[in-house]
């Protein structure tokens, strides 16, 4: 046992416990038989009329004790408990959370088996599998991309048909086994301030169709060129091996208001964990490749009816 | 001042009880002082150290000086303990809002307030033990005891789990990590329950039940019995918060057994004050104060058989991180800690107002029923409401996939929690009346010095 250095504790812990047991039972035996002062005793009257009788101990309240304590005896001997000593159970927490886990594997591993045989377009087209996806999803995903799966601000809408890391299933199973971090640095200097700032929104938007101001297009534009295309691209349509989105889609993450946009020129993403992680975490060592697996297909199947 | 704090911790859970039902209570649009996790602590502080507290305050002073037949030693230090909580109480309801923490449960109360308490603490029980050293009778009267016992164990829990390596005067980190930090926490505050919530209030019992039924306590031996075993095996408890987490196997199992081992000994102290009944139970019929005093035992019978069962593994397997434990402790709350003090204090105010009982005597009749069905209700819509967040938690499907989300469970208890707000609105409204009557009471007496009794046969030192 780690938590002892020396056997010292070890022994430690089994008398102060065996002496404890011996204690409770020295007081029900001995001290609960002593005959003790009379009711008549003057030394027992306090308060006027406050004063003291001294029945015998209820004898089904001492059976009561005696039933705690000879359960505890046994416990002692069959599971872990005193010092180091193991009980001859064999009894651990973390076994019996494997054990638990090994007989759910077992029993699921031929259905796991089976889907992990057939492909995402067949699997999503499956509802019992979808089933168990969709219960997957709810107790795992949902809690960022929302029960509906179309997210919220700063955690991506699954049904919009962006993708930002690439919507094929090869893509989207390695999006959920591995997780992605897509970082953007800030870039609020380096477009020049604030009046690049509104200038880069500006274009941003020109080529979203949104509403924006004319008379700024121009200098946006070229700060687009000089700053941004290199991972959004030069026509801003994204580069999904990094994870840079998609600018023309009208699909915006992290928010589509003039200012919204602003904040993330100015912050970057991921750039600094003072200012929110969006990463989304890898689900390798929670979620098993099956049910990795599954998850794809109702993640693909929202977008390919 | 008990049945005041009373009233605000009553009051600081009704409204927490309304932020769970609908989130606009928190008025995090208006300021962060009053969401959920700041006046949780609030609410707890506040009715186990300022009504608790208090109520502990004023009956141990009376009964000790009773029962040992004496004045208090140093009367002047007892002044500064009444002032010196006040201040303490008033620091916390300023510090837990503004987001002053700890973070560890009922001892959330930043560096420089628990060195305040520590100091009304060592006072407190130089005042207590004082007077029981130069009391007049022979024998220590069981009461004592259990103030003296619940005395001594905090003063040891707070220093200890207090331990802390100040920061600035408002910021402080514990001086265990890890595990280790876990379990002094929870032995300090399973035992400030054993200790604050059952041995002081045990000693409110051991006075006031014989008092007020006017009949000897039914068995001295069970006493002895009961109080060694019950403070014996306290100490152990603690793991039991801490089942199935990253405690040793062995820990655990300890906290575990002497947990059940604690049955026998809490009903012990049950078996002592409903037996003193024997005889009088006809008197239950016209005495609200009686009534009070009996359904207390009940609910402390009820909750120390409770408390024994949910920390067996496997049950607390199931009802562990459910509102199955905010039931439990609102049953020993409510029921055991609040009807004691109230049955005490509606005994205890009109004799130190020169008067032989309080204004309204039916009252306390109506104070009792409002406050038994709000009991009844709250306890009730939490047992339901915690069994079923169980149950949906751990529900299965075939396909090995959980049956719910953690957001349906939220959803399936909602009910439960209107419920449990119309409960806690009823005891609250029992309280105010109390407070009513207590006004009323102070307003037609005056304030006396009550005489102690003199010693019926000679002392024996």
């Amino acid at each position: 046992m780690s938590d002892f250095t020396s056997n010292f504790w070890n022994y430690y812990i089994v008398i102060l416990t065996v002496l404890g047991l011996i204690f409770c039972i020295w007081l029900l035996v001995a001290v609960g038989k002593r005959e003790g002062a009379k009711a008549s005793d003057p030394s027992h009257v306090w308060d006027g009329d406050l004063t003291e009788l001294n029945n015998q101990l209820p004898g089904w309240w001492r059976w009561l004790f005696w039933v705690v304590l000879i359960f505890s005896i046994g416990y002692l001997i069959y599971y872990p408990g005193l010092g180091a000593f193991k009980g001859i159970g064999g009894w651990t927490q973390i076994g019996q959370f494997n054990q638990e886990m090994n007989d759910l594997d077992a029993k699921t591993k031929p259905m796991y088996d089976s889907y992990l045989a057939m492909g995402v377009a067949d699997l999503s087209k499956n509802q019992k599998a979808m089933g168990t996806a969709e219960n997957i999803f709810l107790n795992n995903c949902a809690r960022c991309h929302g029960s509906d799966a179309r997210g919220t601000t700063g955690f991506p809408s699954l049904r919009s048909g962006a993708w930002s890391w690439g919507g094929e299933p090869a893509e989207i199973e390695q999006s959920i086994t591995e997780g992605r971090t897509g970082v953007m640095t800030p870039m609020a200097d380096a477009v020049g301030g604030p009046e690049g700032v509104k200038a880069v929104v500006a274009y941003m938007r020109s080529i979203s169709n949104l509403d924006h101001d004319m008379a700024m297009i121009a200098q946006g534009e070229k700060l687009f060129a000089d700053n941004c295309a290199a991972c959004h691209g030069a026509d801003g349509k994204g580069m999904k091996e990094i994870g840079a989105p998609n600018l023309t889609d009208s699909v915006w993450i992290h928010g589509g208001t003039p200012k919204a946009m602003e904040a993330v020129v100015v912050k970057g993403l991921n750039s600094d964990l003072k200012d929110g992680d969006f990463a989304m975490p890898a689900q390798k060592d929670v979620l098993s490749k099956g049910q990795i697996h599954l998850l794809t297909a109702y993640v693909w199947g929202m977008t390919h009816k | 001042m008990a049945v005041i704090w009373g009233i605000v911790g009553l009051l600081v859970g009704i409204i927490i009880s309304l932020q769970l039902l609908m989130p606009a209570f928190n008025f995090d649009f208006l300021t962060p002082w009053l969401s959920y996790g700041r006046l949780r602590p609030l609410h707890t502080n506040a009715i186990i150290f300022a009504f608790g507290g208090c109520a502990l305050f004023a009956t141990s002073y009376y009964v000790v000086q009773r029962t040992c037949q004496t004045r208090l030693f140093a009367g002047g230090l007892a002044a500064f303990t009444f002032w010196g909580w006040q201040v303490v109480i008033l620091l916390a309801a300023l510090s837990l809002p503004l987001g002053l923490s700890t973070g560890k449960e009922y001892a959330e109360l930043e560096w420089p307030i628990k060195l305040l308490i520590a100091i009304v603490w060592v006072s407190y029980a130089v005042v207590f033990f004082g007077t029981i050293v130069k009391r007049r009778t022979q024998h220590i009267y069981v009461a004592n005891w259990f103030f003296g016992a619940m005395i001594l164990a905090i003063a040891l829990l707070h220093i200890v789990n207090s331990a802390v390596m100040p920061i600035t005067l408002f910021k402080s980190y514990s001086a265990y990590a890890g595990v280790q930090d876990a379990m002094v926490q929870w032995w300090y505050g399973h035992n400030a329950v054993g200790f604050f919530l059952t041995a002081g209030f045990l000693g409110m019992m051991y006075y006031f039940v014989p008092k007020q039924v006017g009949r000897p306590i039914y068995s001295y031996r069970l006493s002895v019995v009961h109080f060694w075993a019950l403070i014996f095996t306290y100490m152990w408890a603690g793991p039991h918060h801490l089942l199935y987490t990253a405690l040793p196997d062995w820990a655990q199992t300890l906290g575990m057994l002497f947990s059940v081992i604690l049955l026998a000994p809490s009903w012990g102290g049950m078996i002592n004050g409903i037996m003193t009944m024997s005889g009088s139970w006809y008197k239950l019929r016209d005495d609200p104060i009686l009534k009070f005093l009996i359904v207390a035992l009940s609910f402390y019978g009820m909750s120390t058989f409770e408390g024994p069962a949910l920390s067996v593994k496997t049950i607390n397997a199931l009802s562990h991180y459910t509102d199955w434990t905010i039931g439990h402790v609102h049953s020993g709350a409510l029921g055991w800690v609040g009807f004691i003090t109230m049955g005490s204090l509606y005994y205890l105010i009109p004799r130190l107002y020169g008067r032989t009982e309080m204004w309204s005597v039916k009252l306390i009749n109506t104070h009792f029923w409002i406050a038994t069905i709000g009991i009844v209700l709250y306890v009730a819509a939490l047992w339901i409401a915690g069994v079923m967040q169980g149950l949906m938690w751990r529900a299965v499907n075939d396909d090995g996939t959980l049956t719910y989300t953690f957001i349906q469970g939220v959803v399936a208890s909602m009910p439960f929690y209107w419920i449990r707000l119309v409960g806690g609105l009823l005891y609250f409204i029992g309280m105010v009346l109390m407070c009513f009557n207590m006004i009323k009471t102070i307003g037609q007496g005056k304030s006396v010095d009550v005489a102690v009794p003199m010693p019926t046969a000679p002392a024996h030192a």
